[in-house]
């Protein structure tokens, strides 16, 4: 637009104009892109996935002073190694996906749910109580319903109390679920300090855990999690409740406006949310460790934030950024054991590409413009006349 | 004798918290939630131990060690960790307009990791000796019973958070520098209008506040833990962000709050007759006073109690 102002101009004024612009038009402009190609973002990301690989590699030089192509190399073994490592991945990836696809209606809806950590733990608390408590007296499916339900419900009600208070006083919801979660953990503490023996845990009760299928507990938590996965894309591409939340998520006064319940909706998609957690809180415990621990969670609630946020919201990218992340997990600390790395770097190592990858998504959505060189304006305008 | 014992625990914890809310309050004033306070402590904290570390070999041994340079050089060197680690925040969040969430959870674990590679990396007993120089206190404190227990038995640090946290009210509240903070805080639109730069008080809010926090940490080991590394200072930092709220964004009531906040997490230490499990609730009481205090200032909804109106949005001119 303004380079065609500026030929329309007499000519004699051009040097004027130039002197003023090249004065105040700053070095680096940035500007917001309507819409990039699928091809060349997807490239962008991968770009940026291959920078971190290179910053790693250094980090391996520099820092353990090992080859990094065979330390890096071993971390594909690790994770594809045998059969029972890939089962552990899929396995491991879908609870993560699980955990995003939980987190995900929230933030469409721009409720920050950072409380995943605390709903998990509520969930797997029920669990191993009911286990702990009633599991001897009644029968394993009455046990099995027990607990399905008791955890959704705990998790559920970890995520509705802040919601409530989000919709009737707008209390600002991260920080609240942030706090729950460490009442959650200190509820755990307390249960372990409790019942648990001497050291303070839990014995595992694997009479009580849920039936295996195929070798171990891995499938039921792929196939049950998979279907879930189309679930939440369809309920947030698809339906009326979706719609909702997308129409909340980009404007509460439209929302109010075209007459949805804005109370209403964020109470029900906490209610979602938090029972999701819930949910595999319940994996966690009666198809994984029988028992319940403070770590249980690893951290994923968090990580569950990243992968849901790096998906763009969308179910079906999220099992590709849950993937990404659980490949690094399982990689970098079998890479770990086998060259005897410091465990922290593994850490690092998720940081630096986590930061990567959000680093590049301004990339994707913004266009950096350099200030024209003199010289390339006034031939550009020479070809004009 | 119980009491003071437990009220000097009480203080000394809660003036760790002080600088980790001082500091985060700066960054929140400039609308900028920073969730990866807990990743930014532990990289200040560990910068600063290995920096005493270094210092005791630079010297030749825990004997040659002095007063100042042993509280200066790690002080200094938490200082630049701390900072480091809020340009890295700063640089993603203000420069890129990422997610403020996103990115600040990110540097935690990124942060965390680091600092557990320059612990591992460290020895131990280098920077545990001069834990001796930040627990050093008047001489004649003991002097004068309880009075002297309670009021002059810390460390120098403990007083420099007090000072830190008048001095960044006073900045905040009554200088010119202070309402452009908050003015971006509030609404970057409007300042950049008035001809604020935004982005150079954002980059420096957020520096400075990590600077900051990061002492919060490097007190905890070397004061509060007498030098004995702990894996906790991310648990700390969470708490902090907690604090912030507690003090409705305001330092010198933040005195007052971490004292508060220093009295629950220790509380279960001294009250006689409770057992193990017990303990464990009584640790819950300052996250269930954040909420309470939370939930109370949103009901009550009076203007100076809120947080700044942008907190967490990034700012970008040219999105209406």
């Amino acid at each position: 637009m303004r380079d065609v102002k500026q030929t329309k101009d007499v000519p004699q004024t051009d040097a004027v104009v130039e002197n003023v612009k090249r004065r105040h038009e700053p070095l680096i402009h940035i500007t917001k892109r309507n819409q990039m190609s699928m091809l060349h973002a997807v490239l962008l990301r991968v770009g940026a996935i291959v920078c971190s690989v290179i910053v790693m590699a250094l980090l391996i030089l520099v820092l353990a002073k090992e080859n990094p192509f065979t330390v890096l190399a071993s971390m594909i073994e690790g994770v594809f190694g045998d059969p029972r490592r890939i089962w552990r991945l899929f396995s491991n990836t879908a609870i993560l996906l699980c955990i995003a696809l939980a987190l995900t209606p929230a933030f469409k809806m721009k409720f920050w749910n950072c409380g995943g950590e605390g709903q998990i733990l509520v969930g797997s608390l029920m669990a191993a109580a009911l286990m702990f408590f009633i599991g001897d007296s009644i029968p394993l499916p009455i046990l099995w319903i027990l607990i399905f339900i008791t955890s959704i419900v705990a998790g559920a009600v970890w995520g509705l109390i802040p919601a409530i208070f989000k919709a009737k006083w707008n209390t600002n919801e991260t920080l609240f679920t942030l706090m729950m979660n460490y009442i959650a953990l200190q509820l755990v503490t307390f249960f372990l300090k409790m019942f648990g023996n001497s050291q303070g845990n839990l014995d595992p009760m694997p009479q009580f855990a849920f039936p295996k299928i195929f070798n171990g507990s891995y499938f039921l938590n792929i196939l049950v999690i998979a279907l879930i996965c189309v679930a939440m894309y369809i309920y947030l591409g698809y339906s009326k409740h979706g719609y909702e939340i997308s129409v909340v998520g980009e404007s509460e006064r439209t929302a109010k406006y075209i007459g949805i319940r804005v109370p209403k909706v964020i109470i029900r998609t906490m209610l979602i949310s938090g029972g999701l957690c819930g949910f595999v809180g319940m994996l966690l415990v009666a198809n994984g460790s029988c028992s319940v621990t403070t770590t249980i969670t690893g951290g994923q609630g968090f990580t569950a934030i990243l992968v849901s946020w790096l998906g763009k919201f969308n179910p079906l990218y999220m099992i590709l950024t849950s993937f990404l992340v659980i490949f690094l997990q399982q990689g970098t600390s079998y890479m770990g054991d086998i060259y005897r790395l410091d465990t922290s770097l593994a850490d690092i190592f998720i940081g630096i590409v986590l930061l990567f990858i959000i680093g590049c998504e301004f990339f994707i959505n913004y266009k950096v413009n350099f200030r024209k060189k003199a010289s390339d304006v006034t031939a550009g305008k020479e070809a004009v006349h | 004798m119980a009491i003071i014992a437990f009220l000097v625990s009480a203080i000394k914890f809660g003036m760790v918290l002080l600088f980790g809310s001082t500091g985060e309050t700066i960054t929140e004033k400039a609308g900028h939630l920073n969730l990866g306070l807990p990743g930014v402590m532990c990289v200040g904290t560990a910068v600063g131990c290995a920096a005493e570390a270094f210092y005791f070999e630079l010297a030749g041994g825990r004997a040659y060690m002095v007063y100042p340079l042993a509280i200066l050089i790690p002080l200094i060197a938490t200082l630049l960790g701390g900072a480091l680690m809020g340009l890295i925040f700063s640089f993603f969040t203000v420069t890129l307009h990422a997610n403020q969430n996103v990115t600040g959870l990110a540097l935690t674990t990124f942060g965390i990791g680091i600092s557990d590679f320059i612990i591992a990396n460290v020895d131990d007993y280098k920077f545990t000796a001069g834990a001796k120089f930040f627990n050093m206190h008047l001489p004649f404190a003991k002097s004068l019973g309880w009075f002297g227990e309670l009021f002059f038995s810390y460390g120098i640090m403990i007083y420099l958070s007090i000072a830190v946290a008048i001095v960044v009210a006073f900045v905040l509240k009554k200088t010119k520098v202070g309402l452009h903070l908050r003015a971006v805080g509030e609404n970057p639109a409007t300042a950049d209008a008035a001809g604020i730069n935004v982005t150079r008080y954002r980059y420096m809010a957020t520096c400075i506040g990590c600077a900051i926090a990061s002492l919060g940490g490097l007190v905890f080991i070397m004061d509060y833990l007498n030098g004995n590394w702990e894996y906790v200072i991310d648990a700390i930092g969470w708490l902090c962000v907690a604090l912030v709220i507690f003090t409705t964004w305001k330092p010198v009531f933040g005195i007052f709050c971490s004292i508060v906040f220093g009295f629950f997490y220790v509380a279960a230490e001294y009250i006689p007759g409770i057992d193990l499990a017990a303990k464990e609730l009584f640790k819950m009481l300052p996250y269930l006073v954040t909420i309470v205090v939370l939930v109370f200032t949103s009901i009550r909804n009076k203007k100076e109690n809120q947080p700044p109106a942008s907190l967490g949005l990034s700012y970008f001119r040219e999105e209406r």
